[in-house]
């Protein structure tokens, strides 16, 4: 067993594009179901379109890659407008039916063969012109990053600055939203949206503004992905990473400004840490071959982190921050 | 809150068997002129409406050809269980939509408005099953109340300075009514961990907030103890007192009775008479519509009450369950 290195692996992942990506999408669900009550099981559609619309906007579209990123947000927000505007007055969980096909639809219809000419299929984008080629240009870094135990090449650095730069400045404007009275009005329809009807305010527009603002957290998260393998791929926004994202949520917990980043680091920290182990042990021959090969490897580290899942939502329902009296408390 | 300045804050006793405050006077006053036929007109009316229907596939939830509610006075809606008195109030506060029908707040028609901008002309409801805001703190509940606020709004909301004046203000008022409803003890709590009667004065309070200028209580006193009964009567006659109008249905003919100005019957979705309390109670037809006309036992109204609760306490269970 080669602690050292399990150490470095470990730990150069905890500051990785990943735990930003998961980071950023489940921040995007915080806002959504966290604050509002919105039962959003679409994020990886929205992900998707941060990645594609970047990566279409440089490669298909030939537009640099400011506007680029101003065309990724606005079809995010057509998007969430889409969504919205037929199932935001309806119950809860139409929402959730609805996002959940739409992240589906999206991800397909991105992969699909007819399309490939613009959306490259089910290879994804990474073709000429590379779409990554104007922001590399922008890299402050000439090399990459070889400190004590972290390791991170320089295009990943670079990618991981802008990124945890995204991540600091979504902590404080998820902050500064919910302890305002916006927050107020938000954190009212999570517990029922008819008493803040009742009070004057308008509750469709509010929920429109959380989908819209926690849908361009998802977006943020899916151009970190792109933008850190220099490619938009279909396979990269399939349903369960929305329920990754939903996993760093509920771990870090729900409702807390810090949830998702500690469940974020919690979550990818920990299926790095068990890969690396697993590993070693396997080749070092401490896991006999009958019970357990290296290519078995990528599940059993799944397995295990949803046993230690399911232990925390036995001991610890409210995550990591979260406070249980407050769960507890009756839902009217 | 209109008129702070006449009518000290009910703080609790001292009104307790006084119903002769200045408003009240005017009130029955008023009424004087009023016709106590069912649809009768008022001299100064804040709200009537005409021809509401509202069906539920075939069932004729409400049918009501017209009405018309005094301004400044208390105006109890009583009726048996499934008369429509809940889905009257959710019609004319915008929280369901009728199949036909317009009516006027303060010669305004506000039929076509959704509940949001009813609030916002004024008229401001609670609910039968209170919905108190269980992960916000009591104080937050009441902030949540105040109208049109600056921070409210997305852009604004992230710049604390142009809303922190407006919510110190906002806060004082919410102080005052915490006070008022004897609130203070539980100010940061979370509105979820108070007892029923503690949420429905809490409700009350939240409503306030907004300071509107009807109020329309859903059953204000169900799942209350009779202690904070006499209570939340005061509060709602110092609402008239503050020149409030305020609506209520209740089931508590004695409630009714200590409190309201005028009184309305509704049964299967029609209102069948009203006037002012002792009159409408002593009627044929009330007492019809609420045992049934072909009732053979005479109840007294004791009886026929502790029934009426039984009901309803099964009807609210029930409601919870569904909802919870």
């Amino acid at each position: 067993m080669d602690w050292g290195s399990i150490a470095s692996q470990t730990l150069s992942a905890l500051i990785g594009w990943e735990v930003v990506a998961y980071c950023l999408a489940a921040m995007g669900l915080n806002i959504h179901f966290g604050y509002t009550g919105l039962l959003n099981f679409g994020q990886a559609g929205f992900m998707a379109m941060g990645a594609y619309g970047v990566a279409m906007g440089i490669s298909t579209f030939g537009l640099s890659l400011p506007v680029a990123l101003l065309f990724a947000i606005a079809w995010t927000v057509f998007l969430a407008l889409l969504l919205g505007i037929p199932t935001l007055r309806l119950r809860a969980d139409y929402l959730a039916i609805v996002t959940i096909a739409a992240g589906e639809i999206l991800r397909l219809f991105f992969r699909s063969a007819s399309l490939s000419e613009w959306t490259g299929g089910s290879d994804g984008l990474q073709g000429s012109p590379v779409f990554t080629t104007q922001f590399k240009s922008l890299n402050p870094y000439s090399g990459g990053l070889n400190i004590g135990p972290f390791h991170l090449g320089q295009h990943t650095l670079w990618v991981v600055t802008v990124g945890w730069i995204l991540v600091g400045g979504g902590i404080l404007l998820t902050w500064l939203l919910m302890r305002s009275p916006w927050g107020r009005v938000i954190k009212g329809i999570r517990e029922d949206e008819d008493a803040v009807r009742s009070l004057g305010k308008n509750v469709f527009s509010y929920k429109m503004q959380s989908l819209i603002i926690g849908g361009l957290f998802g977006a943020a998260a899916g151009m970190v992905i792109a933008l850190a393998n220099s490619s938009a791929n279909p396979d990269n926004f399939a349903p369960q990473y929305t329920f990754f994202a939903y996993t760093v949520l509920l771990l870090g917990g729900a409702a807390r400004v810090f949830g998702p980043l500690v469940g974020a680091v919690i979550f990818w920290g920990s299926l790095v840490l068990l890969d690396a182990v697993l590993k070693n042990a396997v080749g070092a021959g401490l896991i006999p071959e009958w019970l357990m090969n290296e290519n078995q490897i990528g599940q059993v580290r799944f397995m295990m982190v949803g046993l230690v899942l399911m232990l925390l939502m036995i001991y610890r329902p409210q995550g990591i921050f979260g406070d249980k009296k407050e769960l507890q408390l009756d839902a009217r | 809150m209109p008129a702070e300045n006449d009518a000290p804050a009910t703080g609790g006793v001292e009104t307790t068997s006084n119903r002769a405050g200045a408003r009240a006077t005017a009130a029955v006053q008023a009424l004087a002129g009023a016709e106590a036929v069912a649809g009768g007109s008022k001299p100064d009316p804040i709200l009537v409406a005409d021809n509401v229907v509202r069906t539920f596939g075939g069932l004729k939830a409400v049918d009501v050809d017209h009405v018309e509610i005094q301004r400044g006075s208390i105006t109890a809606l009583i009726g048996p269980n499934g008369a429509g008195k809940t889905t009257f109030f959710n019609l004319l506060t915008g929280f369901d939509q009728p199949d036909t029908g317009t009516w006027t707040f303060n010669g305004q028609d506000i039929s076509k408005l959704p509940a949001y901008k009813v609030a916002r002309q004024g008229m401001v409801r609670t609910f039968q099953l209170t919905k108190s805001l269980a992960r916000l703190t009591v104080l937050e509940n009441l902030r949540l109340g105040a109208k049109e606020q600056r921070g409210e709004r997305l852009w604004a909301s992230i710049l604390p300075f142009l809303w922190r004046d407006e919510e110190r203000a906002i806060t004082e008022r919410a102080e005052e009514l915490l006070e008022h409803f004897n609130l203070v003890r539980v100010r940061d709590d979370f509105a979820g961990s108070l007892s029923g009667g503690q949420r429905k004065l809490l409700e009350m309070a939240r409503a306030l907030m907004a300071s509107p200028e009807m109020v329309m209580l859903d059953e204000p006193m169900a799942g209350v103890n009779p202690r904070l009964r006499q209570t939340l009567n005061d509060h709602i006659r110092g609402l008239r007192e503050e020149g409030m109008t305020v609506v209520f249905v209740e089931h508590d003919m004695d409630v009714v009775r200590d409190v309201s100005d005028w009184v309305i019957v509704m049964a299967q979705g029609k209102v069948v008479a009203e006037g002012p309390p002792e009159e409408v109670m002593a009627q044929q037809s009330v007492i019809d519509a609420y045992l049934g006309a072909h009732h053979d036992a005479p109840l007294s109204l004791e009886e026929e009450e502790a029934q009426l609760e039984a009901a309803e306490d099964e009807a609210a269970r029930e409601a919870e369950e569904e909802t919870s």
